[in-house]
């Protein structure tokens, strides 16, 4: 079985980001792998151990974005492509869809394609879908459990999460897959795995190498702008009791007439 | 047809309340840009909710019933959606930022080779285009964004927008549309549900109470024998947690939770708040044993007012509180559950 998955850089989680000259910056923080996309390669994984298959990791970005295929291929991908273009200048999920679409195309035979539930840098959360429906593939997103994969029979059956629950579904392969932190923790990659990924040679795909002429951004970004700081002045509770501080604090919560 | 669209997300036939917001911020847009809002929904047996949306403000209402469309699936909902509009052309479609508005938003697009604002909390019109404002990085940053093509469709962030008070006197136009692809031809089949754990959903919530890793610091706790030191943690903290969900019970909030507190086994992945968490912003949120990591406040950050109980008077959480409390958790909950349960006659 032959199984994609589709990571992005990102800066890390615990970055402080702030907005210079319309640019996001995250000053000395490291850009690691996107942490939703360590359970889309987790996943991929395991479909790849359980139907004896491969796992190719895509990655779009410049040079620094092999630093996140490597933390794949160090969690046990086999093979991982990077695809950069000067053209890619202005992208939004549509543009980064198609050119998903096109690779995991190019690929070829690719049964499933995974993806994360979102990145953590644009959180626009619509790429896995858009892949999906440019493929012409069913989309599988926000999976929590992989229930059923019969490669044979060319069936897959997941439970999704929803506001309400878990709904599990049916579906063909091929599919595309988004899979949410409920799945399991991702593994470490391994001493072995590192060694290999830090000698692997990731071959650099172009928008022609994948028959793709420009490509325009439907959604188009005007500003970058700090949030507003919180004007705060915290006022701190005390009391001789914790019941006179639950009282005291009581008493200024239902003055803010929430409750 | 109206220009404004506004998507009605449902399951089993109940609108989600948050749906609502979507008319109130459509009529907004239709008062700068022109007509009326119309208001869609898709389903089986959902003509109810037909008049609901009128209620809520939606002049006209576009309703496809039909066995095929029983539970949301992504296909015959888009193909359906991406049909009407190419032949009404709306300048906007308004979704919820659901877990099926999100999809169904990022699909429609494709279809209609337009482009999707996600998640936005802001909304402003400028020479007849939509300006979104939208958090990025978790809230860590914010962009102002707008769409070069038609319809431009957005979902909107819960609780961003204010729904109107529903008027049981309001009534529209009521049109009918039929499905256009056959149970034979959609690949994805809903085989079951499980409902999650009751409560208060915490995007949905207005208060929110949640505990993070000092919940199982409880010193005076002795676990039941038997159990290896880790089993014992968990056993500690969901002790704290029992406490947390008394409290929540009062005061009808969700209960949340850091992500150091999942992590640590304490409660399921649902609860979690924060940058790889669910991102809320109620208008209480009481944090208990959390001390804030940057991670946590990309999630919370924008709450109204937020209250912070720790025992290190030295947690970051503290700079975000508007009131803060600086003792022992398992003293303090307990009698902030009392002091409402008196004052809210429960």
């Amino acid at each position: 079985m032959k199984i994609a998955v589709c990571v992005k850089q990102v800066p890390d989680s615990a970055a402080k980001l702030v907005a210079v000259d319309g640019k996001a910056n995250w000053g000395d923080s490291p850009l690691v792998i996107n942490p939703w996309d360590e359970y889309a390669v987790e996943a991929a994984l395991q479909q790849a151990e359980a139907h004896n298959g491969s796992v190719i990791a895509v990655s779009i970005g410049g040079e620094n974005s092999k630093e996140a295929l490597k933390h794949a291929l160090a969690m046990g991908c086999s093979e991982a492509i990077l695809i950069s273009d000067d053209t890619l200048t202005q992208m939004d999920s549509q543009v980064t869809s198609r050119v998903l679409a096109a690779a995991i195309k190019k690929i070829g035979e690719v049964d499933l394609a995974f993806l994360g539930r979102q990145a953590i840098d644009t959180d626009t959360g619509l790429t896995a879908a858009q892949t999906a429906r440019l493929l012409g593939w069913p989309a599988l997103t926000l999976v929590a459990v992989i229930t059923g994969v019969d490669p044979s029979a060319r069936t897959i059956r997941v439970e999704r999460s929803a506001e309400e629950g878990r709904l599990t579904a049916s579906s063909r392969l091929p599919a595309v897959l988004s899979i949410v932190k409920d799945f399991c923790e991702p593994r470490y990659p391994s001493f072995m795995g590192i060694r290999k990924a830090s000698r692997a040679v990731i071959p650099v795909w172009t928008l022609a190498d994948l028959g793709l002429g420009t490509l325009k951004a439907n959604i188009t970004w005007l500003e970058l702008i700090n949030p507003p700081q919180r004007q705060i002045t915290t006022e701190m509770i005390t009391g001789a009791s914790p019941q006179e501080i639950a009282e005291n604090l009581a008493d200024k919560i239902m003055a803010e007439k929430i409750l | 047809m109206n220009k404004i669209w506004v998507y009605i997300d449902q399951f089993k036939g109940e609108a989600l309340p948050t749906s609502w917001e979507g008319i109130s911020a459509g009529k907004m847009l239709a008062g700068q840009l022109g007509g009326g809002v119309t208001a869609l929904i898709f389903g089986k047996g959902v003509e109810a909710i037909a008049s609901q949306a009128f209620q809520y403000g939606a002049d006209e209402v576009l309703l496809a019933d039909d066995s095929s469309l029983d539970d949301y699936r992504s296909e015959p909902y888009s193909a359906l959606l991406a049909k009407l509009a190419s032949e009404s052309s709306p300048e906007v479609i308004l979704f919820p930022t659901t877990t099926r508005g999100r999809e169904l938003a990022a699909m429609t697009a494709i279809d209609l080779n337009t482009g999707v604002l996600p998640d936005v909390t802001a909304l402003e019109v400028k020479d007849g285009s939509l300006i979104a404002t939208r958090p990025i990085y978790a809230g860590k940053l914010m962009c102002k964004v707008s769409c070069l093509t038609r319809p431009q469709l957005v979902t909107l962030r819960g609780r961003a927008f204010a729904k109107l008070p529903p008027e049981a006197s309001r009534t529209g136009t009521l049109t009918k549309a039929s499905p256009v692809m056959s149970e034979a031809d959609i690949l994805t089949k809903v085989e079951s549900y499980s409902a999650g754990e009751a409560g208060v959903s915490l995007t949905d919530a207005s208060v929110v109470v949640s505990g993070g890793r000092g919940v199982s610091n409880n010193p005076s706790l002795t676990p039941p024998a038997g159990l290896d030191e880790k089993q014992a943690e968990i056993w500690k903290a969901q002790q704290g947690f029992k406490l947390i969900e008394d409290l929540a019970q009062v005061i009808h909030a969700a209960v949340g939770a850091s992500r150091a507190a999942v992590d640590a086994g304490y409660i399921p992945y649902a609860h979690q708040v924060g940058q790889t968490g669910k991102v809320i912003s109620p208008d209480l949120y009481i944090a208990c044993g959390i001390s804030g990591a940057i991670q946590h406040q990309a999630g919370m950050r924008t709450s109204k007012v937020i209250v912070a109980i720790n025992r290190d008077a030295e947690a970051p959480i503290f700079k975000l509180a508007r009131y803060g409390v600086v003792g022992d958790l398992y003293a303090i909950i307990p009698a902030l559950t009392e002091a409402f349960r008196k004052r809210l006659g429960k």
